[in-house]
């Protein structure tokens, strides 16, 4: 069979060499310098570029004049950091719990063959789409005691009826817990959903057989079974708490005083407000450690734990 | 073994036997609907639906509401005398301290910044998932891994070096330095996606295109992209709904009032110290920036849960 | 063996992910026109190697030289290697016209061109009425006609094959492997198959290549593969069911096996070794000799029937001897039973025999 062949001629010679490393994928490589330049200058570059500089006495500008650890020993003895700080350990054990809570038993009502699966889930997760500012607002207005479920409630005869948490500096958390889960715990439960869809009927049909009652098989054998499921939702929900910070500014401005001030917007306010950058800095690198004290645990657990196993 | 063959043998006894019984059915026969359990799931899934779709519902009716309707009336009630004027008021007069010309220039801001910032993204993170699952070279994993630790770090840690950066690049305030940004910040969750979709499609599709003769770009635009419509549409709908929703890093990049996107200037609007607080018209603003993402949940459905779920449980 | 003008040399190619060594100094010559076969269990190197022949992998070391040219680190697309995949790879949104064409567009070769190859293709295939169709709406025999089809139209020397017909159901995959066999016929190009099913090895090869470990265990035709396996670990791989081994030790003209004394006859030995050298004999179950065969065996004994699998065609039968249970292909029609007392005769010339400490065919 004569054959005419397709290779072209030219560049033949250069394919008996090995082709240097650096070229080889050039494509690729070019393709991927937006990601290469992110990852490297702005995520790692810019974490570390503000760890340094909290070790500076930087205020209106950054300025590498090295000052130890004036900037977190100011940070400790702040108040408000102080009251940040607390703040965000109560929202974040109650905000774990609940969403944890509600985003299960959502997704097990769900899942539980009902009719009309499609509209509840769509009710539960709409408040997702909508951003913090938005939620905020929204609660701000119903949570108003002159006009809003305060005055209604007194409205139906219950005059002695009290619930205002945004002008409380005791319960003001509590008031942006009710907008936090109702904005999130949509997404949990999908999460969940996602989880209890992914568990094969094989074990529901055991423990009928075995005569397991329902909620007796989803504490005792399904929870167990979606031990990832959980751990990564852990993660979703502690990674957003840390971030909190629009919601506090729509709903209460850190009011009332600085009863919910939260860590995110005292690193705002001294870097953009009060021009004390090596402040915002160093409560900056508080809040990476936070985040480094969640996840290693997490990272070790999940990768960890793989490459032995 | 044994076992097995026992039970065998009791079937194979009591199957026919059992047939020429006369009875029907024994035990009682378990009713359909509305059995006690029922009840429960549906009486609990319903009140909890309610306490999640009433911020909706109070939004609408308030917004479609007089101020002194508001002031003497229930904020659950049902507006008495319909009227659209707090939604025009919303949109063309309410103020932001020196601007009153209303939500229509947050408005205008936000999709100027949406519309490049989504592109980009998705392109961007497109061809990165596609190198990251493809053409692998080495160190290609490692600044994988370091842009994904990277989306866990608080954004404040990273605010005011990009403000350097963007100041350097003469960029600071503008638009496009907000579009870079979102473009950035958006990365890790979409490049995460398309790497995921990309790894699933099989290999030896990538290696019949190699062998006839196509090239990087060949095989995605030829080969892979035609392939990837569905996580284009999810990326698409995680990053416009990411980007509507910001607040941080428009309020941090830009640095004048006239430019800020819709969800400042909502804030700035609603929680204005100054003037009489006019709620009806704080509501229709208020629903007026959520609209886009809500347009978006309605219309795409499942796609919308298929990609917050694929966003968040990681592949 | 050397070979005037291979199609295909490989050598001293090896391949080291990390530590992990898959492929280990491999030299391979391919005459032209061959059908070349490397046979092996999964994770022995098969697939890697033919994905280094494509230039889909990079060798660590070595070089491979097809058509005279070393061609060790051009793109595939350069080689002149046409290839069908497992999952014959088609492009889905591209209908088979687009998939057999896209190769020739991205080479720029002329539309005329184009034309009488895809004609041609699809002639050879049959695959004429679907060029319009796309892959989805395609069986999986016509998918991987198309696969071939996109091979074929490449006009190039060399085809590889990487387990084309493990995805499809058993009849198919014995009907497209007459095909094959036929096309191989007719075109007369060098193929390189690579494949676990020793059938598919048995029937196409002109040569085979077992592999183990990113080594070739033996290279052979497969009559050679089957009569003169060259170890243990080839003897033991092909055939179905394979051989009965047993561990002995030669005396004189026997190899003494728990409890027996096989006589060795005329076995062709290579060298004789030495009085008392443990070795180890085995022998294929079809070589097993009942019934009137027996008149012609150099030795026999008796056997207890321990099992029975009758398969149709053929039955198989199992017994306790000489300390193994030893595999005995009988007639479809023979009627034993467990328990039965059975008269068996052995053809050492047939057998093979191993050293205990090398495994190598002695």
């Amino acid at each position: 069979m004569t054959t005419t062949d397709i290779r072209p001629q030219t560049g033949r010679s250069a394919a008996v060499r090995r082709p240097s490393r650096l070229l080889r994928n050039l494509s690729s490589k070019v393709a991927m310098l937006p990601l290469i330049f992110t990852a490297l200058v702005i995520f790692l570059g810019g974490t570390i570029w503000t760890v340094v500089y909290s070790f500076t006495k930087s205020g209106l500008l950054p300025r590498l004049s090295w000052a130890g650890l004036d900037q977190y020993e100011r940070l400790w003895s702040s108040r408000k950091w102080i009251v940040s700080i607390e703040n965000l350990a109560v929202y974040g054990v109650f905000s774990l719990i609940g969403t944890l809570v509600i985003g299960f038993t959502l997704a097990a009502l769900l899942d539980r063959k009902i009719r009309g699966e499609a509209v509840f889930r769509s009710i539960f997760l709409y408040p997702f789409a909508l951003s913090f500012i938005v939620t905020g607002l929204v609660w701000q207005w119903i949570l108003n005691p002159e006009l809003g479920l305060q005055h209604v409630v007194r409205g139906m005869g219950f005059e002695s009826f009290t619930f205002d948490p945004l002008n409380n500096p005791n319960i003001v958390m509590f008031g942006l817990l009710i907008a936090g889960l109702w904005q999130g715990t949509g997404l949990i439960m999908c999460i969940m959903l996602a989880g209890l869809r992914g568990i094969d009927d094989d074990i529901w049909k055991a423990a009928r057989v075995d005569g397991i009652g329902t909620v007796k098989t989803y504490i005792r054998i399904i929870i167990p079974m979606m031990r990832p499921v959980f751990v990564t939702s852990l993660v979703l929900i502690a990674a957003g708490i840390v971030k909190l910070y629009d919601l506090v500014v729509a709903q209460t401005s850190g009011g009332p005083g600085i009863s919910s001030e939260v860590p995110a917007k005292y690193v705002m306010t001294a870097m953009f407000g009060g021009q004390n950058l090596g402040q915002g800095f160093a409560a900056s690198t508080m809040m990476l450690l936070m985040v480094v004290i969640i996840l290693i645990p997490w990272a070790y657990l999940e990768f960890g734990g793989k490459r032995r196993g | 073994m044994a076992n097995i063959g026992m039970l065998n043998a009791a079937n194979a006894v009591t199957m026919p036997l059992g047939r020429t019984l006369p009875e029907g059915p024994r035990g009682k026969k378990p009713r359909k609907r509305l059995s006690r359990g029922n009840i429960i799931v549906y009486g609990t899934l319903f009140v909890v639906a309610l306490y999640y779709a009433l911020p909706l519902y109070v939004m609408i009716v308030t917004s479609l509401k007089g101020m002194p309707e508001i002031r003497m009336g229930n904020i659950f009630a049902p507006p008495l005398e319909i009227t659209f004027e707090p939604w025009v008021k919303a949109w063309k007069e309410a103020c932001t301290g020196i601007n009153c010309d209303g939500l229509s220039r947050g408005f205008s801001n936000s999709v100027r910044i949406l519309i490049p910032s989504v592109i980009l993204s998705v392109a961007i993170a497109s061809v990165n998932g596609y190198a990251l699952s493809m053409w692998k070279f080495r160190g290609s994993e490692v600044f994988f891994t370091i842009l994904m630790i990277g989306a866990f770090i608080p954004y404040q840690v990273m605010l005011y070096p990009i403000v350097i950066l963007l100041r350097e690049a003469g960029l600071y305030g503008s638009l496009t330095g907000l579009v870079l940004v979102h473009v950035a910040f958006g990365m890790p969750i979409n490049t995460l996606l398309f790497r995921n979709y990309f790894a699933s499609i099989p290999e030896e599709l990538f290696k019949a295109a190699r062998v006839d003769g196509a090239g990087f770009w060949a095989i995605f635009f030829k080969i892979i992209l035609p392939m990837s419509l569905p996580i284009c549409v999810v990326a698409f709908i995680i990053q416009v709904t990411g980007i509507w929703n910001d607040f941080l890093f428009g309020v941090t990049y830009i640095s004048s009032p006239d430019r800020y996107p819709m969800t400042v200037q909502l804030n700035n609007i609603v929680n204005s110290v100054q003037g009489v607080k006019e709620y009806n018209v704080n509501m229709a603003a208020t629903l007026l920036t959520g609209l886009v993402p809500l347009v978006i949940y309605f219309a795409s459905g499942k796609l919308f849960v298929r990609g917050i779920a694929a966003g968040a449980v990681k592949g | 063996m050397t070979i005037q003008n291979p199609s295909v040399s490989i050598k001293h190619l090896d391949l080291a992910f990390g530590a992990v060594k898959v492929l280990q100094n491999l030299n391979l010559e391919i005459a032209d026109g061959e059908f070349l076969v490397l046979l092996g269990s999964s994770g022995c190197g098969k697939s890697t190697l033919l994905n280094v022949i494509a230039g889909l992998l990079e060798p660590t070391d070595g070089q491979i030289w097809i058509k005279g040219e070393n061609v060790t680190w051009a793109e595939p697309s350069e080689r002149g290697i046409g290839m069908v995949f497992q999952s014959y790879a088609l492009y889905p949104q591209m209908t088979v016209e687009g998939n057999l064409t896209f190769g020739l567009k991205n080479a720029k070769v002329p539309k005329d061109e184009i034309a009488r190859r895809v004609a041609r293709a699809a002639e050879i295939l049959q695959i004429e009425p679907l060029l319009k169709r796309k892959p989805g709406a395609l069986s999986g025999g016509q998918r991987q006609r198309v696969a071939i089809g996109r091979a074929l139209v490449r006009d190039v020397e060399v085809f590889l094959f990487d387990e084309p017909l493990s995805n499809l159901d058993a009849k198919l995959r014995a009907d497209l492997r007459v095909e094959l066999k036929r096309l191989h016929n007719n075109l007369k190009n060098t193929m390189i198959y690579v494949t676990h099913d020793q059938v598919e090895a048995m029937t196409l090869a002109d040569r085979i290549a077992i592999m183990k470990g990113g080594k070739i265990m033996q290279l052979g035709t497969p009559a050679e593969i089957y009569g003169k396996p060259q170890n243990l670990y080839v003897a033991d791989f092909i055939g179905s069911p394979s051989m009965t081994f047993f561990k002995g030790t030669l005396k004189g003209d026997v190899i003494a096996i728990p409890g027996h004394d096989l006589p060795l006859g005329n076995y062709d030995f290579k060298e004789r070794p030495a009085d008392g050298t443990p070795a180890i004999i085995g022998i294929r179950p079809e070589h097993v000799m009942t019934g009137d065969n027996l008149r012609s065996a150099p030795c026999t004994t008796e056997v207890t029937v321990d099992l029975v699998e009758p398969m149709g065609s053929d039955t198989l039968v199992y017994c306790e001897f000489g300390g193994e249970t030893f595999r005995i292909r009988m007639d479809g029609q023979a009627q034993v039973t467990p328990g039965d007392r059975l008269t068996i005769g052995i053809d050492p010339a047939a057998a093979s025999l191993f050293d205990t400490e090398s495994e190598v065919r002695l």
